[in-house]
């Protein structure tokens, strides 16, 4: 099938880089086009690229403007963003737990007093839903989610924290997320999970992909302080579901 | 085993070198040297490999004392008084520091970042293939931190290879070229002529994430939330207060607010090496002019080892290293009013990002 898509911009980052943008906006397909440009350009191995950034609406193209020129790597990339974005087949799908509300989710039941249901209800959309990784970015591992539930978009907080704890799961505008390094957050804190995504002297160091599946379950205080220990002992914890 | 002891350090330094490269998709940042060029001449004086791990030296002083043997070192970047053992040593050249003594630093002057290159390089457990120090992923080795007094690097006994200095390139001063984009529509035309036209200064509260920037407000067209695109070294970030934020070596992989440009690579250690208050510009060239900038640039880098002169005269000249390390009338790369102290010919601007007489 013919891709009907208009061509992305492309816009300059500098003398090194470029912006291909698909979308203004949080937009599956635009997701999903840039996804299949990240793989396109990976196999097509163009001299001079030396790194690529996929995030929901646009890849980040590093190049050595000393083995390649804008205009060069510019038509290259539109060349490969005209074919049609392949069907998403092998995608892996992990199960993700969580330790939802208290001290490991403060959030919580402001965001189910702000949405007018219960901090039970609010869980409960959340593991329903089926999530894709949009992008990895800002700080190490920091998974940004697509797929949340329409119930759940709710603004960014007013005064970001400045420090929010590693494993923190929340929610922001119309994303949610899976943070792993401490790090500052506008975002509202629903849980924690005891799941890395990034673990040094552990194979792999980055566990998720953009591209993944992933969904959550709930667990409870005292299995999250076991899976804590466990992945502090480079175990995985996360469920590699088959797909 | 020889080691190089850090007797008195200042925050804001660290072990840099050229960065790890690969892992942005994974929200991991490239760190590495404020200024690649200052940290490449280091290391070519005492024929490391150009981006070996060295020691960044953030604005305030520091001290360094050679224990169990002698250690070969160079000092590049922004210059400030150095003596060892009360004797003082040029910058952009290289010095052994005898065992137990000390080499003392002071505040850096005109610029921010010097760079201590040990001979062989620093060693460590590279991750992603750098030592570089990246505080919040915890990478960096030896320290996966800051520097702090009492730390120890290992070293190589000295060589006792001749010391040499490097001729520095000519000076690059004006002002700090951008490629506009790539999110200049986000801005009106008066918004992005205000953003060329005015000075602007480095606010003290800057770090290696990003430089803040002190001028006028700089207002969005459709406000200042923009759906998270990737960053590089260099972007220029409009948060909602309107005051510009250059992302810096340890920036976020993404950012969510508006870029109305990105600073070229070849300036980007020139605006690292502008002190807070200090007055400069942007101004904006076209991609194909930032490239063949860019490609100039790696052609400098590239030169450095053909820039090697021989010290002829041990006998240390005490007022010309006055001039050098502890002169009053510095010049900023960036600041036109200071430019006049420039020779014509532009030599003697160091390889500190601010330019000094010689």
């Amino acid at each position: 099938m013919e891709a009907t898509f208009p061509p992305p911009r492309l816009l300059p980052s500098g003398d090194s880089a470029i912006t291909v943008e698909f979308s203004k906006v949080i937009d599956e397909t635009a997701n999903q086009r840039v996804l299949a440009l990240d793989r396109a350009l990976s196999e097509a191995a163009i001299e001079g690229v030396t790194e690529a950034v996929p995030t929901y609406r646009s890849l980040l193209v590093h190049y050595d403007p000393c083995q390649i020129d804008f205009a060069t790597l510019g038509e290259k990339l539109l060349a490969l963003a005209k074919r049609p974005v392949p069907p998403n087949g092998k995608t892996r799908h992990w199960r993700v737990p969580v330790a939802y509300g208290g001290e490991n989710g403060i959030d919580l039941e402001d965001v189910a007093k702000a949405l007018n249901t219960t901090p039970d209800e609010i869980v409960a959309r959340h593991v329903a839903g089926k999530y894709r990784v949009a992008m990895i970015g800002f700080s190490p591992g920091w998974s940004y989610l697509s797929g949340l539930d329409k119930s759940l978009h709710m603004p960014r907080r007013q005064s970001p924290r400045l420090l929010t704890p590693p494993g923190t799961i929340s929610i922001g505008g119309v994303q949610t997320g899976i943070q792993c390094v401490a790090a500052p957050s506008g975002w509202h804190l629903l849980g924690r999970t005891p799941v890395r995504t990034y673990q040094l002297h552990r194979e792999p160091i980055f566990l998720l992909e953009p591209g993944d599946r992933v969904t959550f379950y709930a667990i409870d205080t005292k299995t999250f302080a076991e899976q804590e220990k466990a992945a502090e002992n480079c175990e995985i914890v996360a469920e590699l579901m088959a797909s | 085993m020889t080691k190089i002891v850090v007797t008195s350090i200042g925050p804001a330094s660290s072990v840099q070198d050229g960065g790890r490269h690969g892992a942005q998709r994974y929200g991991l940042t490239e760190s590495g040297a404020m200024d690649r060029l200052a940290l490449a001449a280091a290391n070519t004086l005492l024929g490391n490999t150009p981006f070996a791990a060295s020691v960044e030296i953030g604005p305030f002083g520091a001290a360094f004392t050679a224990r169990e043997g002698a250690v070969r070192v160079a000092l590049t970047g922004a210059s400030r008084s150095a003596d060892i053992a009360g004797q003082p040593v040029a910058f952009d050249s290289s010095m052994t520091i005898p065992e137990n003594a000390t080499l003392t630093l002071g505040f850096a002057k005109g610029g921010a970042f010097s760079y201590l290159a040990i001979e062989g390089g620093i060693t460590g457990e590279p991750m992603f293939g750098s030592l570089a120090v990246n505080a919040r992923a915890g990478l960096g080795s030896p320290y996966p931190r800051p520097l702090q007094a009492g730390d120890e690097l290992p070293a190589r006994a000295a060589s006792g290879a001749p010391e040499r200095r490097v001729e520095p390139p000519a000076a690059t001063n004006g002002p700090i070229r951008v490629v506009l984009g790539p999110q200049d529509d986000e801005f009106s035309d008066e918004a992005k002529k205000l953003f060329l036209d005015s000075e602007w200064m480095i606010s003290a509260t800057s770090d290696r994430m990003g430089y803040r920037l002190e001028g006028p407000v700089i207002k969005h067209l459709h406000g200042h939330n923009i759906v998270s695109d990737g960053t590089v070294n260099g972007s220029i970030q409009v948060p909602g207060n309107g005051a510009p934020i250059v992302l810096m070596m340890d920036r976020g992989t993404t950012g969510g607010y508006p870029k109305i440009a990105t600073v070229i690579s070849p300036d980007l250690r020139r605006l690292a090496q502008t002190p807070a208050g200090t007055a400069f510009r942007f101004k904006a060239v076209s991609v194909v002019e930032a490239q063949a900038e860019a490609r100039k640039y790696a052609q400098l880098l590239r030169s450095l080892p053909d820039r090697l002169r021989p010290i002829e005269n041990v006998e240390l000249n005490i007022e010309a290293l006055h001039d050098a390390n502890v002169a009053g009338h510095a010049v900023s790369a960036v600041d036109a009013d200071t430019w006049h102290h420039v020779p014509p010919d532009g030599q003697g601007a160091g390889l500190s990002g601010s330019g000094r007489p010689t």
